[in-house]
């Protein structure tokens, strides 16, 4: 009952539909766009504050780390309207990126095994 | 009758959404970007390609770094700059980074009124966009300019390990490269709109096509990438 009220609802929608070039305009207030763009100068200045402020060890990378991931989760979500895109494009361009993951665990273990190779072989040399 | 073979795909009464809807979009045997030309889809193809590109880059910086005996260099020390009479680290990047992100917001503004048909507003805020990322090109020249003054090379540099040079001059200057290109691309598109293309439907030098507002949204989807990327070397380069 409640699917052909739907139906008759969005009838006369969909033959408009028909006239009207098959994508949908990315339109939304420029005042979130200023939100985002605060939040981002916000983000920046925690990153830069991280060097200015001259922390070390964990805790410099890892303050690093997710401001990095905030401003490129902000940017690409907003900005690039990633967040009011169908799964069907946000998963084909975000999920092969973590693929390079894999690229940085073996290049990690490769480095270690050359640096040792430097250091048994060459002494400190490089 | 064959009018009618060409008109639009007949959109379905109901899409579905969440999960449902990226097996139907994928399965459906048809095109699987629903609301999305083939413009803006080839785009994020090419920037999915391009993240690869500077994966590579950040990974080999990162191979580079991690295999080294010999120390490397203090990115806050090499790239700070000596202002009333003190050393204040990191400071040109920072303001390089405001810059990016600034003309980031300029871009996305500029997207918004395109759409809303604002031919003027659009060319201006493309065009504020274009001066941004031609400033942020400058003081990267003037970084190189410094380094280059001060001894770096790709195969050494006075402070430490040789690698430095070579990954720093590799993945700046792709990216700087990115940049110039994206300010051309706004220039281009920024007087097409000017001159009011999208509206009376003029033809494309190179394509005899008419063109929509959305360019300028595709345009912005490169630009917002150069953004992107320089936020992952801003902070695995000079921060980490």
């Amino acid at each position: 009952m409640a699917e052909t009220t739907a139906h008759t609802g969005t009838v006369p929608q969909a033959q408009a539909q028909v006239q009207a070039p098959a994508h949908e305009h990315q339109q939304h207030p420029i005042g979130l766009y200023l939100v985002v763009w605060l939040l981002l100068f916000v983000l920046s200045t925690f990153s830069y504050l991280v060097d200015y402020l001259g922390l070390q060890g964990y805790l410099r990378w890892s303050l690093i780390l997710i401001f990095m991931v905030l401003k490129a989760g902000l940017i690409v979500a907003i900005f690039m309207h990633m967040a009011w895109e169908r799964l069907a494009l946000i998963y084909a361009i975000l999920l092969p990126p973590l693929l390079v993951l894999v690229l940085v665990a073996l290049m990690v273990s490769e480095s270690h095994y050359v640096l040792f190779t430097r250091l048994a072989f060459f002494g400190a040399a490089p | 009758m064959s009018a009618e073979t060409h008109s639009p795909v007949r959109q379905p009464l109901h899409r579905p959404t969440g999960l449902a809807g990226l097996a139907a979009d994928w399965a459906s045997d048809q095109r699987a970007f629903k609301n999305v030309s083939w413009g803006k889809a080839m785009m994020w193809i090419f920037l999915l390609s391009d993240t690869f590109i500077f994966g590579c880059f950040l990974i080999a910086y990162m191979s580079a770094r991690m295999s080294t005996a010999v120390p490397w260099p203090n990115p806050s020390e090499v790239f700070a700059l000596h202002i009333g009479g003190t050393d204040v680290p990191l400071i040109l990047i920072a303001i390089m980074t405001f810059i990016l992100i600034s003309s980031s917001g300029t871009m996305a503004m500029a997207v918004n009124f395109g759409y809303r048909r604002d031919r003027k507003k659009t060319a201006l805020l493309m065009l504020l966009t274009a001066l941004f990322g031609a400033t942020f090109v400058g003081m990267q020249a003037f970084e190189w300019t410094k380094l280059i003054t001060e001894g770096v090379r790709p195969w050494g540099n006075p402070w430490g390990a040789a690698q430095f040079g070579s990954t720093f001059f590799m993945i700046t200057g792709f990216h700087g490269t990115h940049v110039t290109i994206g300010v051309i691309f706004l220039l281009i598109i920024a007087r097409k709109v000017w001159r009011g293309d999208f509206d009376t439907g003029r033809r494309g030098f190179f394509t005899s096509r008419k063109g929509q507002y959305e360019i300028v949204e595709i345009t912005g989807l490169y630009w917002h990438f150069v953004d992107l990327v320089w936020v992952f070397i801003f902070a695995f380069f000079y921060l980490w």
